[in-house]
C-alpha cells in the first residue's frame, strides 16, 4: 500500500519542474505549524541577484502569457459560440443530469410527510390552461395508450382507493409550501386500466389541459411514484378552480410546473412528450 | 547578495485555483439568476431589517431580473466543473502532500489572532510561518469546506425527495435553501478580504501564484541540513 502511495506520489511530482530544488524542513519551532507537520520548503542552488531576476521574468513572462490565452480563450470561446450551440450544450447538460439522476432514482424514497399543523397558506402561481369556464359534470379525462383507452367522470375517479398526504410543495422559482393532498395515486388509476403489469408501461406520460395550452411530459417512473397522486381536494377541501379543478397532478418528486391542473388528457406514449416549460428553457425532467 | 528561487506553489494547484476563480463567479452569477425568483433573504439584527437581498437597483443595475431558466440552465452546468475541479484539489492536496502546508493545528486557533494583530501593526512579534501563518491555514482550509458546504447543501436542495434524509439533516428544503444562499455570501465576504491581502502582501505574492516561484535571500551556508523529501 504504501509503495503504491509513493509510486502515485513521484507520479504527481514528476509533473511538475522542480527546477533542481531540494525540500528543506522548517526550522525546529514547536510554535509553528509547519514544523509540527513535517512541512517542507523547495529551494533552489543560491544565484546571483541578476540570476534570480532573470529567471523569475522568464518564468513570469511564460505563466502570464498561457494564464493570459487560457483566460482569453475562456472569454471568447463562449463569446464566439453560436447561441444555437450553447443552447444545445445546456440542453443535453440538462438531459445528462437527468440520466444521472435515473440512475440513482428509487421510487422507495419517499418524500417527508408532515402533520396537519405544519400546512401553510397555499399560493396561486398562474393560471395557464385555465382560462376557460369549466362544469366539473361535463368533465372527462381521456386516458389513452393502456389498456383499450378509457374516459373518466370526476365521481369514477373519487370512487377509486383515497390517499392522503402531507407534503412539500417546491416551486422551481425557489419557494415552497406545505400542503394536504386528497386523491387517487396515479398508479392505482393504472392498476384500474388494466396497465397490470408495471415493466410494460411506455416511457413516457403526455398531460394536457383540456383547452391543450398547457402541457407537460413525465417520466413513467416518476409517474409511478406512491406519492404521485391525481389530487381532487387540497387542504380538506375540494379543488378550487385556479388550483386545477377538478383534478390536477401533485407529486413531491417533481417542482410545480410538471404537477398540471384541470387534466383533460393522460396520454401514455414511447415517445418523449412536448412539454410547455422545456419549451421556455426549462429542464424536462425537473426531478427532486 | 545571494538569492534562491522557492517553489511556493505547484503547477497542479496554481491551474486548480485559477480555475476555480470563474467557475465561482458564474456559480455565484448564475445562483443570482435563480434567487432573483425568490429573494426572500434579509440581513437582520434583533427584528431591524439592517438589509433586504438584494434591493431593486442591484438587479437593474447588473440586469437580473426575469433569467431564472438561463440561471438554471448555467448553474447546473458549471456545478459539475465546479465540483470536479474542488474534488481534483481536495485528492492532490493529500496525495502530493501539500495537506502539510495548509491544514491547520488546534494551536493554530490559538495562534491565529496574533497574525490578524500582526497585520493590524498593533503587535511587533513575527508570527510562525511556513508556507502559510496558522491564519491563513485556518482560511484556506475553510474556504474548502465552504465548498464542500455549497456542494452538499446545492444536492440537498436539488434532489430533496431522492436524498431527502441529506435536506432533512440540514433542516428541511428552506433551511438548506438558506444554508446554500449564506454560503455563498460567505464566498464573496472570503474573496474581498482575499483580495485586499493578496494586494497587501504585493507584487513577488502574487506572481507566485502564476509563476510557482518566489525570490528569497540565500540561506546561510551553515545551516542547511538537506534532508530527504518524504511524504
Amino acid at each position: 500500500m504504501s509503495e503504491d502511495k509513493e509510486i502515485i506520489i513521484d507520479g504527481v511530482r514528476g509533473l511538475e519542474d522542480k527546477n533542481g530544488t531540494t525540500g528543506r524542513s522548517w526550522p525546529d519551532d514547536p510554535e509553528n505549524t509547519a514544523t509540527a507537520l513535517k512541512e517542507f520548503r523547495y529551494l533552489s542552488e543560491p544565484m546571483s541577484d541578476a540570476e534570480a531576476k532573470r529567471q523569475m521574468s522568464t518564468r513570469s513572462r511564460r505563466g502570464f502569457l498561457v494564464g493570459g490565452m487560457a483566460g482569453l480563450l475562456g472569454v471568447f470561446g463562449w463569446r464566439w459560440m453560436p447561441d444555437e450551440a450553447k443552447s444545445a450544450l445546456l440542453r443535453r447538460t440538462f438531459e445528462f443530469n437527468e440520466r444521472v439522476s435515473q440512475v440513482f432514482y428509487s421510487p422507495k424514497r419517499l418524500a417527508p410527510e408532515f402533520p396537519p399543523s405544519r400546512v401553510t397558506a397555499a399560493r396561486y402561481n398562474g393560471a395557464l390552461g385555465l382560462e376557460n369556464e369549466i362544469t366539473a359534470s361535463d368533465w372527462r379525462m381521456k386516458v389513452t395508450g393502456i389498456g383499450s383507452g378509457s374516459a373518466f367522470a370526476i365521481e369514477q375517479i373519487r370512487a377509486m382507493p383515497r390517499t392522503e398526504m402531507i407534503t412539500e410543495f417546491k416551486c422551481i422559482e425557489g419557494w415552497s409550501t406545505i400542503v394536504h393532498w386528497t386523491g387517487v395515486r396515479v398508479s392505482d388509476l393504472i392498476a384500474a386500466c388494466g396497465g397490470t403489469n408495471p415493466n410494460d408501461l411506455p416511457r413516457y406520460v403526455a398531460m394536457k389541459t383540456p383547452d391543450e395550452k398547457y402541457y407537460v411530459g413525465w417520466d413513467i417512473e416518476a409517474i409511478m411514484h406512491p406519492q404521485t397522486l391525481l389530487a381532487y381536494e387540497m387542504n380538506g377541501a375540494p379543488l378550487t378552480n385556479e388550483h386545477g379543478a377538478p383534478l390536477r397532478l401533485a407529486s413531491p418528486t417533481k417542482y410545480g410546473i410538471k404537477q398540471i391542473k384541470r387534466i383533460g388528457s393522460i396520454e401514455f406514449t414511447n415517445e418523449r412528450p412536448r412539454d410547455y416549460w422545456a419549451e421556455n428553457g426549462y429542464d424536462w425532467y425537473a426531478g427532486l | 547578495m545571494d538569492k534562491q528561487l522557492e517553489k511556493k506553489h505547484p503547477l497542479a494547484v496554481r491551474w486548480m485555483h485559477w480555475i476555480n476563480f470563474p467557475l465561482l463567479a458564474l456559480m455565484i452569477w448564475s445562483g443570482l439568476l435563480i434567487y432573483w425568483a425568490n429573494p426572500v433573504y434579509p440581513l437582520r439584527l434583533g427584528t431591524y431589517e439592517v438589509f433586504h437581498f438584494f434591493p431593486p437597483w442591484f438587479y437593474e443595475t447588473l440586469g437580473i431580473p426575469f433569467r431564472l431558466a438561463e440561471g438554471l440552465q448555467l448553474h447546473f452546468f458549471f456545478m459539475w466543473l465546479f465540483s470536479i475541479n474542488g474534488v481534483a484539489y481536495i485528492i492532490y492536496t493529500f496525495l502530493s502532500g501539500e495537506w502539510r502546508a495548509l491544514l491547520p493545528v488546534p494551536a493554530s486557533f490559538r495562534r491565529a489572532p496574533l497574525v490578524a494583530l500582526h497585520d493590524a501593526h498593533l503587535v511587533k512579534t513575527k508570527p510562525p510561518q511556513g508556507k502559510y501563518n496558522d491564519a491563513q491555514r485556518i482560511a484556506y482550509t475553510g474556504v474548502i469546506l465552504m465548498g464542500a458546504g455549497s456542494v452538499i447543501t446545492g444536492l440537498s436542495i436539488y434532489k430533496p425527495t431522492q436524498i431527502g434524509w441529506l435536506t432533512s439533516l440540514l433542516g428541511g428544503y428552506e433551511w438548506a435553501r438558506w444554508e446554500h444562499f449564506w454560503l455563498m455570501v460567505l464566498f464573496v465576504l472570503f474573496f474581498g478580504v482575499h483580495v485586499f491581502q493578496v494586494a497587501m502582501a504585493g507584487w513577488a505574492n502574487f506572481r507566485s501564484m502564476i509563476t510557482g516561484y518566489d525570490v528569497v535571500d540565500a540561506e546561510k551556508p551553515t545551516t542547511p541540513k538537506e534532508e530527504t523529501v518524504e511524504v
